[in-house]
């Protein structure tokens, strides 16, 4: 088990270096999906988070057990098995949440993000390293999700987690689907700009 | 009739990709040729048909008789992950021609959202057998109309000069798909 990486950098490089969202653009669906409004993302952000911390603790300790052919499929077992817990408790608990969400706590299970870190992180690290990981980039995911959110939310419907900022009417077509593309194109294309004044 | 809306309004109105969000890591990373796009859609359509009529079965005829329907995330996601080994195993054997043309593609389905996605919203919405067909092959000849529309336009905008550097590759594809979603919307008052 080699370990290069202090527990600062382990978390920190799921919030910007490699950040799941931005920089790796995986998950996609959920980002687009559900970032109509800043509440809605950050409880995907949140379900997604305790997804994969959990996800990633139960690996690291089982992953001497599984047999490497069947590695992938136990993985995806256990991812789901979480996933489901997190739809119960959701489903019991946030009711109006749970139900804006909707399809997209199901489909958690095949967020690349999750089975990506399962994979490229708690199949090789200690379990301490793992949930570190997992926080880093659930935390980078959520992050991420709420910048969307919130710029969409403000252009949308002139409002930030269901506060008014102004009586107007906001610009629809940034709650509506194409919306979401054209703000994630933008906040990746400003990203790609500052990048290439650094280097 | 009632299919026949079914069928127009989940491939035009409320497209699974443009409009529903689903399927857009495949939509995103396997757009960059049309030949590629249409493979790529073809393989869904044969995927998404069979994995719904047997996730319907199994959900009808195993998961609510037991009582177990809290089960249906684990028990679809290894339907699926086992139907698409089935699929790749069986084409090999019967049609090596169509495996050189989809096989790539099929691994990479198992974690295709459309299809776990299409066979949960089957169940959501209470569909027959029939109905649930009908609605798993409009959603994935709809996933297949925007892949290879995005594509060809992609194939297009690769040639074009001028574009500044930082908006090259995803974020001015993105915002073409942005703008595809936005045309999709037209279709609104259809049905």
């Amino acid at each position: 088990m080699e370990k290069t990486l202090t527990t600062r950098e382990n978390l920190l490089k799921g919030i910007f270096r490699e950040n799941p969202t931005l920089v790796l653009l995986l998950g996609c669906c959920p980002t687009l999906g559900v970032t109509s409004s800043a509440s809605n993302a950050i409880g995907m952000g949140l379900a997604t988070l305790f997804v994969l911390v959990m996800s990633n603790l139960a690996i690291s300790l089982v992953k001497n057990v599984i047999p490497d052919k069947v590695r992938i499929p136990s993985f995806i077992v256990i991812i789901a098995a979480f996933v489901t817990v997190v739809q119960l408790l959701m489903e019991a608990y946030t009711p109006a949440l749970f139900a804006q969400l909707g399809l997209f706590i199901p489909l958690i299970v095949v967020n690349c993000i999750v089975l990506g870190r399962a994979e490229a992180f708690a199949s090789r690290y200690s379990a301490g390293a793992s949930v570190i990981d997992g926080l880093g980039m659930g935390l980078g995911f959520t992050l991420a999700l709420l910048l969307l959110g919130s710029v969409r939310e403000v252009l949308g419907s002139l409002s930030w987690f269901g506060m008014k900022l102004s009586d107007s009417d906001g610009m629809l077509v940034f709650v509506l689907a194409p919306g979401a593309f054209i703000t994630l194109g933008f906040i990746i294309a400003i990203m790609n700009g500052l990048k290439k004044q650094k280097s | 009739m009632e299919y026949v809306i079914l069928l127009i309004s989940t491939v035009l109105i409320n497209n699974i990709v443009l409009a529903k969000f689903l399927g857009i890591c495949p939509f995103l990373g396997v757009s960059k040729s049309s030949s590629t796009a249409l493979g790529m859609g073809v393989a869904v359509i044969f995927v998404m048909t069979i994995s719904t009529v047997f996730t319907w079965l199994v959900y009808t005829y195993l998961l609510l008789p037991l009582d177990l329907s809290y089960l249906q995330t684990v028990t679809y996601i290894l339907v699926i992950a086992f139907l698409v080994q089935v699929v790749e195993i069986v084409m090999k054997k019967v049609s090596p021609e169509l495996y050189q043309a989809l096989g790539v593609y099929l691994p990479l389905i198992t974690t295709n959202c459309t299809i776990l996605g299409v066979a949960i919203l089957v169940v959501q919405n209470d569909f027959n057998l029939l109905k649930s067909v009908v609605f798993a092959i409009g959603n994935s000849v709809g996933f297949t109309l925007a892949i290879v529309i995005f594509s060809s336009i992609r194939e297009q905008m690769d040639m074009a000069e001028g574009m500044p550097a930082w908006m090259k590759g995803t974020p001015a594809a993105l915002i073409t798909a942005g703008i595809l979603a936005m045309a999709f919307m037209g279709f609104a008052g259809l049905v």
